[in-house]
């Protein structure tokens, strides 16, 4: 089952999502990126229906980057997470998304940031969010080690924390995940923890 | 579960002498998870009116984009606030424009009208009004929140006493309510002011 989750430290944001392809019992591959890179400084991590993940996921990063070839300058993440859910709420009662959508950024005035947008185009801005089945399991384990003001080592440690919980205690729980991180310096990814090697493709 | 029950949510506004009280609780929830402990379920329509907006945490934000909206527009063309009255009428109409496909909302209304005299109101999630002299409740809690505000209601309470009164019966009604809870909000508008605090209730 798709996990997907993210918190907050004093100067950065850091996502986590699983990184497998599955359609019913069958794992497509292992090494799909939910993480998506929206623009210099913000990183969308989404999980859902796969069709609609992508599908969404895109359509929001090309009217983030129509905003700011229009504009001359970037959407703050708040903005773009009420952008998103926007359209996911007006697409609810048309024909849904089932997307949910971690939402991290790193704003020059602001700092970092996490917003939380479920399918159902609830937002909220957290510190600490997680989806799906992995959700049960990280939440705790964040609630458990997490405080305001932790450094990013700290922060991949509870991220290590949290991965391990998922792996031991979840029946369906996937093998590899990817952490990508957006501070001053931009959103990129930080790294792979792998406990099944990929197809070579 | 319900979709009324799905995020979880209490509301209530009670009357005072010349002054009104609303509070909630502050949980957002996905059925038996709580995702966050800080949501903000009642919003400034103007110094002297507020809505809260009970039921599912999606519709309750686009409603209250789409009032703030109307709002603004009204402000731009009237040049002044609008009454709470006019606006609990605002609330009834878009709630029953959406009649066959509605906002899985309950909306509760509080407000200071014509000579500072307190108004509130609920609207059912197809907008029909339910004004009451003395207190209005909405959400999950909603049914213990009766018991408790019918309990510990006095009429022309001080705000002091409102504000004691009221936080007690919201902490009492939503520690018997898995959904709601993760403490509260409480604003006491009077003539002249508003208080808002937020009350440390059980944290579970």
């Amino acid at each position: 089952m798709e996990c997907v989750f993210g918190l907050v430290g004093n100067d950065y944001a850091i996502v986590v999502a699983d990184t497998s392809a599955v359609h019913s019992i069958l794992v497509h591959k292992s090494n799909e990126d939910k993480i998506m890179v929206l623009d210099s400084h913000k990183l969308v991590a989404a999980s859902g229906e796969p069709g609609d993940r992508v599908q969404f996921t895109e359509y929001i990063q090309k009217n983030v980057a129509l905003y700011q070839f229009r504009n001359g300058i970037p959407l703050t993440t708040a903005a773009a997470a009420n952008f998103t859910r926007g359209e996911l709420a007006t697409a609810l009662r048309k024909n849904p998304y089932q997307v949910n959508v971690l939402m991290a950024g790193y704003d020059k005035e602001i700092g970092p940031s996490l917003y939380y947008i479920d399918y159902i185009a609830t937002l909220h801005k957290v510190d600490r969010g997680a989806f799906g089945y992995g959700s049960y399991f990280c939440l705790a384990m964040m609630d458990r080690h997490y405080h305001s003001g932790m450094t990013v080592e700290e922060a991949i440690d509870l991220v290590d924390k949290s991965i391990l919980e998922i792996r031991s205690r979840l029946v369906v729980a996937p093998p590899n995940f990817v952490i990508k991180i957006v501070d001053k310096d931009g959103a990129r990814e930080y790294a792979w923890r792998e406990s099944v090697k990929p197809d070579a493709a | 579960m319900s979709i009324f029950e799905y995020n979880g949510s209490a509301l209530v506004a009670m009357v005072g002498k010349n002054c009104f009280a609303i509070a909630s609780d502050r949980r957002l929830g996905v059925q038996l998870q709580t995702i966050a402990t800080d949501f903000q379920r009642i919003s400034k329509v103007h110094d002297r009116l507020f809505i809260g907006l009970s039921g599912l945490a999606t519709d309750a934000q686009t409603l209250h984009q789409r009032l703030m909206f109307r709002h603004k527009l009204y402000q731009l063309r009237e040049e002044r606030d609008m009454k709470p009255e006019t606006f609990a009428s605002l609330v009834s109409a878009l709630l029953y424009e959406k009649r066959f496909g509605p906002y899985f909302c309950q909306p509760v209304i509080a407000g200071l009208s014509d000579g500072d005299k307190p108004f509130i109101c609920t609207t059912d999630s197809i907008g029909a009004k339910e004004l009451a002299k003395d207190f209005v409740v909405a959400g999950t809690a909603g049914d213990s929140l009766y018991g408790a505000c019918e309990a510990m209601f006095k009429p022309d309470m001080e705000p002091e006493e409102l504000f004691e009164t009221l936080s007690q019966a919201l902490l009492a009604s939503v520690d018997r309510d898995c959904l709601s809870g993760w403490g509260g909000h409480i604003y006491v508008v009077t003539p002249t002011e508003v208080k808002e605090c937020t009350l440390k209730g059980r944290m579970d």
